[in-house]
């Protein structure tokens, strides 16, 4: 039904564009990794010295180790959270379904930069939740690891991807026909067993996608370290990001850059693989 | 009218009825969906709900499921109460309409999914299984996926599913309705066969009253939220109790008319009829009045006159729409007679008028 | 004797679901609330109501000016990465071409990688080009990064719709390119919608490509972030609000625009679930 010429001029224009501010950058991006910089000037010297660097370094290993840890914990904590509400959501509501999904939608329209604000002033030394226990005389002193630490960067990208978490899981649970529900119930299996043995695997596909988003985007943060994190709390984009600033050294933060892709993109294949695997349905 | 016996079509001696439907009603906010049902179904009894949609049916066997609860009254189930206790605790198993097959799961697994709830070993269950799959010949697909399957295979794991948890009552709601015709025909003598087999009360519900007829002990007519009538279908089709009954179970010429000095008079027929004075209505099924070339008559019959209108062919029989003036039009189902037309003679049994109520 | 029927609604988990759902608001609420808080961002409980953060906020001259600039960054993405996705969706939906399937990653790959991949690797490209960092290589990274964002929706518009609708237009004697003016163009009104609002929020809200890209004129998260790392003020607070006001409008506008558009059946559809 569409002629060559229609198809060519759909095509053409998003595929030159994506092929020059994509794809030329992801290049240029793993080009640079190769090369080095020497006495300030940037030269383009192939070699694997940036790639030695990265692996043998155990600053750079440690904060990559500490990285993975904080992405794996927001993972796992947004979908304690985000799982239920929208397994609560879905099955346990009817006429106001629709208000209370809105309701969790909204904070997404929230910007990162309000929400990893607002926790700071939260947890703070002088913050509310100080102040909130200072007033009810639960402590005297106010307490001080809440903020610049590794736990607050968790609470607040938690905080930031609970919602991105639960809006795949909640359209997976959506699809799930009803009366394959009823007929788990007809055949002896009560509310427990029902879940484990027929929500739960028809919702993988959400839960995955919803896991992956959590994870990928926590692995490559670099704004909450630098506003709740605090120096303990290192992620490894603020590596690539100081690289890339104060401490000029392109391929060294490219060379980092291209291994944090790979380990994305390779992350995403496995759950492209296994989303394959849980829906034929 | 609900009959006076609770198991009216069985004889009075029956054992106690396995399910005991008492006073049972249902709400959905202000619509009332059903209205103080009571119902006993017996053992081994293979008992149809028939109605229109939105007869009550359907949930009236969601109610007995356990997917719903009643608004009003009880049901029992071999003398202990069922209404309180959630569907997993029941020992009532449910063919539903479109399946509701597990996609996730292969077809043995769908089958054994009620035993493996429940604990049941390993060795009881695959041997249980092996046997449901073949009691519906569906044994070469069990490592299929629903998915694979077509309508009619669909059915016959949903069926086999069920089943094999030995429940005392299968609920089916309106399983062939998905299917074309002759497979649909197939499946009905199956069933049937099968019911008979294994002996299972299968409570079935459906809109068609031909697979009522054909596959049901008795038949329990539902309109809007009550009870028509239950009886065998035999009973039910040639006793209807009400207007509604004679209509919707197959054809019939529905007489208005009255009743006066022991003589029925329904436009141009009037018979001797020993009842009160009174409006009256009449069923008379097509097939009871017959063409009397020769005008003769017995004493318990009823002759008239009228003119062919239409004729409506169909292979074995054909309908005639006779009018026999003032208005009034019969049908008579005659066997294949070539075209006709022009005045007859038509003439019926005075038994075959049952009078109807309602 | 009647019952009432019941709901087997889990209490536990419902009590739960209400705790998540606090967690998720209670950093917002906190925000405003001390937007009008006279002592500033800590300390509880918050006493002596003012709007003078408010009023420093729109006396603040250079904070407005960054809010232009994000607003002019904003409709340039729109606008491109609406035209771009647009012919994406299309492409993907219709056309085949090698290489289509790394093309359709390609595309849809910022949306799942963390911006700063993104950032640099634009960044990159803007240096070897001999680009100067301002609002337009800010304008370039937003569009680029948002086509992913238009070709989803669109996409998903352009499978939704009727094929047999064009097809009929076409037989009706209309040539391809007055069908998508008068058929494919009017079906996709819902999706051209949520990409546009959504798109224009993303970009609003964009830091982490930005922080890259950016030249002499800030965008507003990025004025915020200069003056958060300066110091925290409650003003901060009050954009922060005005922001959260300005989101939820726009939630509340395109609900409004979603359900008039699918009409009534649709729509009690939506409101009997």
């Amino acid at each position: 039904m569409y002629s060559r010429t229609y198809k060519a001029f759909v095509s053409a224009p998003p595929l030159l564009w994506v092929g020059l501010f994509l794809l030329l950058p992801y290049a240029l991006m793993f080009a640079h990794s190769f090369w080095e910089v020497r006495d300030g000037v940037l030269v383009h010297q192939w070699n694997l010295d940036n790639y030695k660097k990265l692996f043998t370094n155990p600053v750079y290993l440690e904060v990559l180790l500490r990285t993975v840890r904080i992405a794996g914990s927001v993972m796992v904590c947004a979908l304690l959270l985000g799982y239920p509400l929208a397994y609560f959501l879905s099955f346990h509501t009817r006429a106001r379904k629709e208000l209370l999904y809105q309701l969790v939608i909204v904070p997404l329209w929230v910007s990162y930069l309000v929400r990893g604000y607002a926790w700071k002033t939260i947890l703070g030394s002088d913050g509310v939740l100080n102040g909130f226990l200072h007033y009810l005389h639960i402590t005297r002193e106010p307490v001080s690891f809440l903020l610049y630490s590794p736990f607050a960067v968790v609470l607040t990208l938690t905080h930031i991807y609970t919602p991105f978490v639960f809006l795949p899981i909640y359209a997976s649970l959506e699809h799930i026909p009803r009366p394959l529900v009823e007929a788990s119930h007809d055949l002896g299996a009560g509310p427990f067993s029902t879940f484990f043995r027929v929500i739960l695997p028809l919702s993988m596909p959400g839960l995955l996608a919803g896991a992956t988003f959590a994870f990928v985007l926590s692995l490559g943060d670099f704004l909450a370290p630098l506003l709740v994190g605090g120096p303990s709390s290192t992620m490894i984009a603020n590596i690539v990001q100081s690289l890339f600033g104060a401490a000029y050294d392109w391929p060294l933060g490219s060379a980092i850059s291209v291994c944090i892709l790979l380990l994305i993109v390779s992350l995403l294949f496995l759950t492209e693989r296994l989303e394959k695997r849980w829906s034929f349905k | 009218m609900s009959s006076a016996s609770p198991t009216p079509g069985l004889p009075a001696n029956a054992e106690i009825p396995l399910l005991e439907v008492r006073g049972v009603a249902k709400s959905f906010g202000p619509r009332e969906v059903l209205k103080s049902i009571s119902l006993n179904i017996a053992t081994g009894e293979f008992l149809t709900l028939l109605g229109e949609s939105g007869s009550g049916k359907t949930t009236l066997l969601r109610l007995i499921a356990g997917f719903e609860e009643p608004s009003d009254g009880e049901i029992w189930m071999s003398g202990e109460r069922l209404d309180t206790l959630p569907p997993y605790q029941r020992r009532v198993n449910t063919v539903f309409q479109n399946y509701a097959l597990f996609p996730h799961l292969k077809v043995r697994e769908n089958v054994a999914y009620g035993l493996q709830v429940k604990g049941t070993p390993k060795t009881e269950t695959a041997e249980r299984v092996v046997h449901a799959l073949a009691m519906v010949k569906m044994t070469e697909f069990a490592s299929a996926r629903p998915a694979q399957l077509s309508g009619g295979q669909q059915q016959r794991v949903a069926l086999a599913r069920a089943l094999v948890n030995r429940p005392q009552l299968l609920l089916l709601d309106e399983p062939l309705s998905a299917l074309d015709a002759n497979l649909r025909k197939q499946m009905q003598s199956e069933l049937k066969a099968l019911q008979r087999e294994i002996g299972i009360t299968f409570l079935f519900v459906t809109h068609d009253q031909d697979e009522a007829m054909a596959l049901s002990d008795r038949i329990a007519l539902l309109r809007d939220g009550a009870l028509e009538q239950v009886a065998t279908p035999r009973e039910i089709y040639a006793r209807p109790a009400t207007a509604y009954t004679a209509e919707f179970i197959g054809q019939t010429n529905l007489l208005r008319g009255e009743i006066r000095g022991g003589i029925a008079s329904c436009g141009a027929l009037r018979w001797p009829l020993d009842d009160s004075d009174g409006a009256a209505q009449f069923s008379l099924r097509p097939e009871a009045i017959r063409l009397s070339p020769d005008g003769a008559r017995q004493i318990s019959e009823v002759k008239f006159r009228g003119t062919i209108r239409q004729q409506l062919y169909s292979g074995a029989s054909e309908v005639l729409e006779v009018d026999c003036g003032v208005g009034q039009i019969l049908r008579v189902r005659v066997a294949a007679c070539g075209p006709m037309s022009g005045q007859h003679e038509f003439v019926y049994s005075i038994t075959d008028a049952i009078r109807v109520h309602g | 004797m009647t019952r009432q029927s019941q709901t087997r609604r889990p209490t536990l988990l419902a009590i739960y679901a209400a705790l998540v759902l606090a967690f998720i608001y209670l950093p917002i609420a906190v925000l405003v609330v001390y937007s009008f808080n006279r002592d500033g961002v800590g300390g509880f409980p918050p006493r002596d109501f003012t709007l003078d953060w408010y009023r420093q906020l729109f006396a603040d001259g250079s904070l407005w000016d960054s809010v232009l600039s994000s607003l002019l960054v904003a409709a340039g993405a729109v606008a491109l990465a609406l035209v771009l996705g647009l012919l994406a969706a299309l492409a993907l939906d219709r056309a085949d071409f090698p290489g289509k399937s790394l093309f359709r990653r390609l595309v849809l790959l910022p949306l799942i990688l963390p911006g700063i991949i993104t950032g640099l690797s634009l960044l990159m490209f803007v240096s070897i080009a001999n680009l100067q960092l301002s609002l337009l290589t800010v304008f370039l990274g937003h569009g680029t990064a948002l086509i992913s964002v238009a070709t989803t929706e669109l996409f998903a518009g352009l499978q939704k719709m009727d094929r047999a609708q064009e097809e009929a237009s076409l037989d009706l004697g209309a040539t391809p390119w007055q069908t998508f003016w008068r058929v494919t163009l009017p079906n996709l009104k819902l999706s051209l919608i949520a990409a546009v609002l959504l798109i224009f929020t993303l970009s609003m809200d964009e830091i982490a490509v930005t922080f890259f890209l950016i030249g002499r004129d800030n965008t507003l998260p990025l004025e915020i972030w200069g003056r958060l790392r300066r110091g925290i003020t409650p003003e901060i607070n009050a954009i922060s609000t005005l922001i959260f006001a300005v989101s939820v409008a726009l939630l509340v506008i395109w609900y409004r625009i979603r359900t008039r558009g699918l009409g009534s059946e649709a729509q009690q559809l939506m409101e009997n679930p």
